[in-house]
């Protein structure tokens, strides 16, 4: 299949959630929404259920939320009991709400309320001393009750086999999308910002296996294409999201290209894979223990700066001139995150910028001029 | 201000010794802790660790005015405005940042703030106006400098001479800001996540060990048994942690003694907090607020609890003898929801006081009312903190303070600094309303940024409960 033929088909799906979930249930398939941050969607696919990422939209903005919210809250999570209250999202059989940062935390009460007669709300507490025998029993014990409303709600039991078989599935697909993450910075050229964050995004709307198949089609095709020569500037971009078009485009406007990210829902989705030929569900809290340099989870070596350092490695590996954060308003853990963050990417002699985006922000001026300010200054 | 009674001063004395003894243990040479509000205080206490407390910390320095200058700091540390006001202020102190007096380099003189100070009262007892200007005139005793913004690493880095000097004696010298620098960090974030990263960074900045004990937020009503185990668990890697900090074993007798210690605290906190029940109360319920300082920082104390069940015994007389330490004659009773505006208790308590507005309920009654029997019930008690609760628990610790001490509104802080005691807040507050039959009015604040607070707004919202409570009473044919 011709590349751009491909490119489109991810750009449709990116662009129309909806339809995308709509189609999903013309084939007589249940969908779950599934919410920041770590849900096991594995659980949600073995279920033979579709799940379906909510990160809230760059459409709408905050209205029947704000019998529910202060203003002072995370426009993502807004935004996603937008979706869901003003009809959007009808079609999930249910949602997972994870209650990882604080925000999560009293969210997963106002979603649960919010929705009480439209669907199911399924609670997932992570542990944050996720590494020794008793935090990753916690883990398996939350995922249990996770697999149990899964299984109310599908009306049959996740098998180990089935559970099994979507750890493969899963791991085959982060696997393909690092590989993507390699690619596109190698043929930024041919993959843009806009179409880079089009083809990840698209893996939160479609079955695993579906996504996979045509992301390895585009690996594929990008392995064979000669490397790209890049005249413009390359970044790598830290945060939770951005996939605003009017700011990939004033990315793109000012050619700079992606490295490499550490953004909440491309790279750091998809980075650690689930073990295989073990006990699944102690795979899946296995997984969730390995995960690190995060904003969002308990560093245990707190005394080092290990995440920033991460990150500038990050950023040399990749051949990123620069970083870009891309500061999600109202982020307690990106905002804490930062003075450090800074401190390792000064050390390292890597510059970046910090720009402040929330999904509601509709003029992108001031953030195309810091941009272009920053560019000429690499 | 008014002689403070026997028992008020107890408390008093007991916060004041808290950290006077980590001053003097640090002198010592003997490591200190810095610990979150709701970490469980007994682990420490079992190894006779000192340890402070950074939220108690930054509500000080916040009632000291010194807030705003310290939330600046911080931010220009790099930490968002978005950040909780304590976090901020804590981390602008653990990274050497201090509030001093100003002034002039060349003569070393205070530079007074003239908006400084109370007004001077004659042998009457009554404001002395200025001819001059027709306005009553300051008190000059009560006047104080100006602050700015010192950095004890820059005063370290000076040469001797009087620079130094100057400087160094122009630091504050209140409590709190003369807290001792850690050498480890308690975290316990069943209060919220923000503590984990909050408590991440002073673990960096000073390099020092992170006692992390997590305390998932809790969906239901009830503890799940897998949550137990999974805290226990922590509690005993706390302890391995502790014994290698503290280079002494575990020792249960003392582990015993600081939960008898914290139990008694706890009931006695509860009870002078039950005493808020009686109609008229014999006490404001603002005056909690000043005592939730000896629950956060010695509750595993002999002393706390023998002040609180002091304070309890006055206020069983004022009960007996039909007397109060109002400041006011009570009108309405309300519940106040959340922390108190710490920059701003002057402005917050105004309106109270002008409408008769007693606080005779708050959700700090219960929010450290640990009492348990053994260790699994501890774990159970650690995980009921007002913002790892979920909804309906909320609603009904609320309703039962509520219903039992006789409220007739609610005053809601939605608070700028804590997203997770905010983040339910208009469902809590529709819930309540309801099921008391109670009007409630929000007002916009923060904790100890007093750049998030308005007067004016504040003042119209109480007014506005005022009036629905008016209202209340006369359909109610009060």
């Amino acid at each position: 299949m011709a590349i751009n033929t491909i490119i489109d088909e991810f750009k449709q799906v990116a662009a129309n959630p909806k339809k995308q979930l709509l189609a999903y249930k013309a084939q007589g398939k249940k969908a779950i929404g599934v919410l920041p941050y770590y849900a096991p969607e594995e659980l949600v696919y073995a279920a033979d259920m579709v799940p379906f990422g909510i990160w809230g939209t760059n459409d709408k903005t905050i209205s029947l939320a704000k019998e529910y919210c202060a203003t002072f809250y995370c426009t993502i999570a807004q935004l996603a009991l937008e979706m869901l209250l003003d009809g959007t999202m009808d079609e999930l059989s249910g949602i997972i709400t994870p209650v990882i940062c604080d925000t999560l935390r009293p969210m997963s009460q106002n979603f649960r309320v919010a929705m009480d007669k439209k669907m199911a709300v399924i609670f997932l507490a992570h542990p944050q001393n996720r590494f020794d025998a008793a935090g990753k029993q916690f883990c398996i014990d939350q995922y249990t009750n996770v697999k149990k409303e899964l299984e109310k709600i599908s009306g049959k039991e996740i098998t180990v086999d089935a559970l099994a078989n979507a750890i493969k599935v899963y791991n085959a697909s982060r696997k393909a999308r690092r590989e993507f993450v390699k690619l596109a910075n190698e043929h930024c050229d041919v993959i843009t910002p806009t179409i880079r964050s089009a083809v990840l995004k698209a893996s939160w709307f479609m079955l695993k296996d579906e996504y996979t198949k045509k992301l390895v089609e585009l690996n594929k095709e990008l392995a064979a294409m000669p490397v790209a020569k890049w005249n413009g500037v390359k970044v790598v971009v830290s945060g939770i999201i951005y996939d605003s078009p009017a700011l990939l485009k004033a990315l793109e406007d000012n050619h700079v290209a992606i490295a490499a990210d550490d953004v909440a829902h491309e790279t750091r989705a998809f980075r650690i894979d689930a073990p295989e030929g073990v006990d699944p569900m102690t795979a899946l809290a296995d997984q969730f223990a390995n995960i690190d340099n995060d904003v969002l989870l308990y560093d245990a070596e707190s005394a080092k700066n290990n995440r920033g350092d991460f990150v500038a490695k990050l950023c040399k590996d990749s051949g990123a001139q620069g970083l870009i954060l891309f500061m999600q308003q109202f982020c307690d853990p990106e905002e804490m995150e930062y003075p450090y963050l800074k401190k390792a990417l000064d050390k390292a002699g890597i510059p970046h910028i910090k720009i402040g985006v929330d999904q509601q922000m509709r003029d992108f001026g001031q953030a195309a001029t810091a941009i272009q300010a920053f560019t000429e200054s690499l | 201000m008014a002689k403070a009674s026997p028992g008020v001063q107890a408390l008093r004395d007991v916060v004041e010794k808290v950290y006077a003894e980590a001053r003097e243990a640090k002198k010592r040479g003997e490591p200190v802790g810095w610990s979150s509000s709701k970490f469980p205080c007994e682990l420490a206490e079992a190894f006779g660790l000192h340890v402070v407390y950074p939220e108690n910390q930054a509500a000080g320095i916040a009632a000291n005015r010194d807030g705003e200058l310290m939330c600046q700091a911080a931010e220009d540390l790099g930490y968002d405005n978005d950040i909780c006001g304590y976090a901020r202020i804590s981390l602008a102190f653990a990274a050497g940042k201090r509030s001093a007096n100003k002034f002039d380099p060349k003569t070393g003189e205070y530079i007074i703030d003239p908006n400084s100070g109370k007004p001077l009262k004659d042998a009457d007892g009554k404001k002395v106006i200025d001819p001059a200007t027709g306005k009553p005139k300051k008190d000059p005793k009560t006047m104080k400098p100006y602050s700015y913004l010192e950095d004890l690493n820059e005063i370290a880095a000076l040469p001797d001479g009087v620079e130094k000097e100057r400087r160094t004696a122009a630091l504050k010298h209140y409590r709190q800001m003369i807290m001792p620098m850690p050498d480890f960090v308690l975290c316990c974030n069943n209060i919220c996540n923000c503590m984990t990263k909050w408590y991440e960074n002073i673990a960096r900045m000073h390099n020092i060990p992170l006692i992390m004990i997590d305390v998932p937020y809790n969906k239901t009503d009830n503890v799940e048994e897998s949550n137990v185990k999974y805290i226990r668990s922590q509690f005993d890697h706390a302890i391995e942690q502790l014994e290698k900090i503290s280079g002494r074993k575990f020792d249960e007798k003392k582990f015993e003694k600081a939960c008898e210690n914290a139990n008694r605290t706890a009931k006695a906190w509860l009870k002078v907090c039950d005493y808020l029940q009686y109609k008229p109360s014999p006490y404001s319920g603002f005056d909690l607020f000043n005592h939730m300082a000896d629950v956060v920082t010695a509750r595993g104390r002999v002393d706390a609890a023998e002040a609180f069940e002091l304070l309890a015994t006055e206020l069983e007389e004022h009960v007996k003898n039909n007397t109060n330490t109002l400041p006011f004659p009570e009108k309405y009773r309300i519940m106040f929801e959340g922390i108190p505006c710490w920059p701003k208790l002057p402005q917050l308590f105004k309106p109270l006081k002008a409408n008769g507005l007693n606080i005779t309920a708050v959700v700090y009654a219960p929010a450290f009312g640990f009492v348990y029997n053994g260790l699994d019930e501890m774990v159970r008690a650690y995980c009921k903190a007002p913002n790892s609760v979920c909804l309906e628990k909320g609603v009904s610790w609320r309703e039962g303070i509520c219903k039992e001490n006789k409220v007739d509104g609610l005053l809601i802080h939605y608070n700028r600094s804590c997203k997770p005691w905010s983040g339910y807040m208009p469902e809590m507050s529709r819930r309540l309303s309801k099921e008391l039959g109670v009007p409630a009015a929000g007002f916009d604040g923060d904790q100890a940024d007093p750049r998030n607070f308005n007067a004016a707004q504040y003042e119209t919202r109480v007014q506005g409960l005022v009036e629905a409570m008016e209202t209340n009473a006369s359909a109610k044919g009060k």
